[in-house]
């Protein structure tokens, strides 16, 4: 799947057709819901204009609606303990939340972690680097069960003590630390050594996300796939390239339904053939 | 093939995070856990590190631990010589806290058991030099019952008192705010974890003179009365040898103050 033949400069096609503004607009929403989330949690300590406090592990926004992250609570439980009750109401809104609109929406739109990824995968392809080793996509799933028994069996939320998303968001918000050579390794993996190695592959959180989103109504589709014209300018900046082509180059349903598509809508974008648009799960049309 | 190399991925880094976690589990001596903080063990299975309780804490006293500190990361602690905690009625970080790492039953700071002052340096404390310093007595928020003066005879000078500052753990709740007073460079008085301040009793010991004053008398009936090995025909059973006169060398050790 990595050796398809992608483009290094995808999305040259969508911009001739459409025009730059349109042909990045996902990927501007995404940086400023990503940007935006971070700027609500900064306001409180760089301003004292207190909107979000805490984290991503778990926050106060305005003062009355508490977040959890479901992710936490889980390692929580396996580690043995049952927590107050405030932090379950906010792991299941968030729960909810992510059951809608699709577990890996948190990945592409509010992750961390992400803009470090993404930027070492356009460095991939902007050098043009096709060596490496990706890892097992599965093995996230491995190690996603072996957070939650190292949790049961250290006692403690022991994934948390390396976590690199928690970690960098941690960070950007109370002080890095020692962590800035932990994002920098993964970016480095990425650039380097796997093909989005990270969230792609290794990523636990990411995986307990897109199992939370396996029947989430918000998807990706491509309602036009007869205009494809096998630019390959999707597959080439797709996170998950995997989950295009049963949709794209299928007979069945045109919806993206793979739990592993994280809506980040960048095929939305770089299409110059307009194939792909933003959708629920139910939408079957699919005109030429 | 592929399944097995992604269960053994996932298991390596599985290992390396749990072997990570048992090896950085032990808090250092000088971090000290926010106010109602569960038992260490309990506490890194509740945190979820989200840092609510330094946000709602007034006066910056507590940090989250970032990565390579010593500290579990992400976890909350105070270093008392830096900032102490103030000991706020109404325990703002205890209240901030969505998981219940921090115990919501601690409703008087006053219970709080954040640590237990040792005035651990007898050689440089000034009070023990003959000194009047008191200032760790001064600052204390317990005052009278957390850190006591305690008079005793100063052997070097031989007609002064020292006034030695002496902490009760039943009421220190480990605040800090000695050890953020103490006018030495380095602090003589330091709040370190209880589990390492406090030594422990076997559960079966009791103390004769406890024992004897609850049931109003010996429990074993009249001791048989012996002679007092080195001072034969002077002392015998209850009469008393008077102490040695004053101006000697203090303490057995001969150490002076």
């Amino acid at each position: 799947m990595e050796a398809m033949n992608t483009s290094a400069r995808p999305g040259q096609a969508a911009v001739r057709r459409k025009g730059w503004f349109a042909a990045h607009q996902w990927l501007i929403l995404r940086r400023c819901s990503q940007f935006g989330i971070l700027a609500l949690f900064l306001t409180g300590p760089m301003f004292g204009i207190w909107i979000v406090k805490g984290n991503l592990s778990s926050s106060l926004t305005l003062g009355t609606l508490p977040l959890t992250d479901p992710y936490l609570l889980a390692q929580s439980l396996a580690a043995g303990i049952v927590p107050a009750s405030t932090a379950f109401i906010g792991a299941a809104i968030v729960t909810l939340f992510y059951l809608l609109v699709g577990g890996r929406v948190f990945c592409a739109w509010v992750c961390p972690i992400n803009p470090i990824t993404d930027l070492a995968a356009w460095g991939r392809r902007w050098l043009g680097l096709k060596s490496g080793r990706t890892p097992d996509a599965r093995t996230r799933y491995w190690l996603l069960a072996g957070t939650l028994v190292a949790a049961a069996s250290t006692g403690t939320l022991a994934w948390e003590w390396l976590n690199p998303v928690s970690l960098a968001h941690r960070g950007l918000l109370f002080g890095m630390g020692a962590g800035l050579w932990l994002l920098a390794t993964i970016f480095l993996y990425d650039l380097l050594v796997a093909s989005r190695g990270w969230c792609g592959h290794l990523c636990p959180m990411g995986a307990f996300y897109g199992l939370l989103g396996r029947t989430a109504l918000l998807r990706v589709a491509t309602p036009r796939r007869a205009a494809c014209n096998d630019c390959m300018d999707c597959f080439s900046v797709c996170p998950e390239p995997q989950v295009i082509r049963p949709a794209l180059k299928g007979s069945a349903s045109p919806v993206i339904l793979s739990p592993n598509c994280t809506t980040c809508g960048r095929c939305i974008d770089v299409c110059g053939q307009q194939v792909f648009r933003l959708t629920h799960r139910f939408d079957q049309r699919s005109s030429s | 093939m592929g399944l097995a190399s992604a269960a053994g991925g996932g298991c390596l880094l599985t290992l390396g995070a749990g072997l990570h976690a048992h090896q950085a589990r032990a808090l250092p001596g000088q971090a000290l856990r926010p106010p109602g903080a569960l038992a260490e063990a309990d506490f890194l299975a509740a945190c979820v590190r989200c840092g609510l309780c330094v946000r709602d804490c007034p006066y910056d006293t507590l940090k989250l631990a970032a990565l390579g500190e010593p500290v579990p990361t992400g976890t909350p602690y105070f270093t008392a010589r830096a900032i102490p905690c103030e000991m706020c009625e109404d325990i703002p970080c205890v209240k901030a806290c969505p998981t219940g790492a921090l115990d919501p039953r601690l409703t008087d700071i006053h219970q709080a058991r954040m640590g237990l002052a040792v005035l651990i340096d007898h050689e440089t404390c000034l009070n023990f030099l003959g000194l009047r310093c008191d200032v760790c007595y001064r600052v204390c928020p317990v005052i009278d019952q957390a850190i006591t003066l305690e008079k005793l005879h100063n052997p070097r000078s031989d007609r002064h008192a020292m006034l030695l500052p002496t902490v009760h753990s039943e009421h220190c709740t480990g605040c800090g705010k000695c050890e953020a007073a103490c006018v030495l460079p380095e602090a003589a008085i330091k709040v370190l974890p209880r589990k390492m301040a406090q030594g422990k009793l076997p559960e079966h010991y009791r103390k004769s003179w406890e024992e004897k004053a609850k049931h109003g008398g010996s429990l074993i009936g009249e001791q048989i009365e012996l002679p007092v090995r080195g001072l034969e025909g002077q002392a015998h059973g209850k009469e008393h040898v008077p102490a040695p006169p004053p101006g000697g060398n203090g303490l057995d050790s001969r150490w002076k103050p």
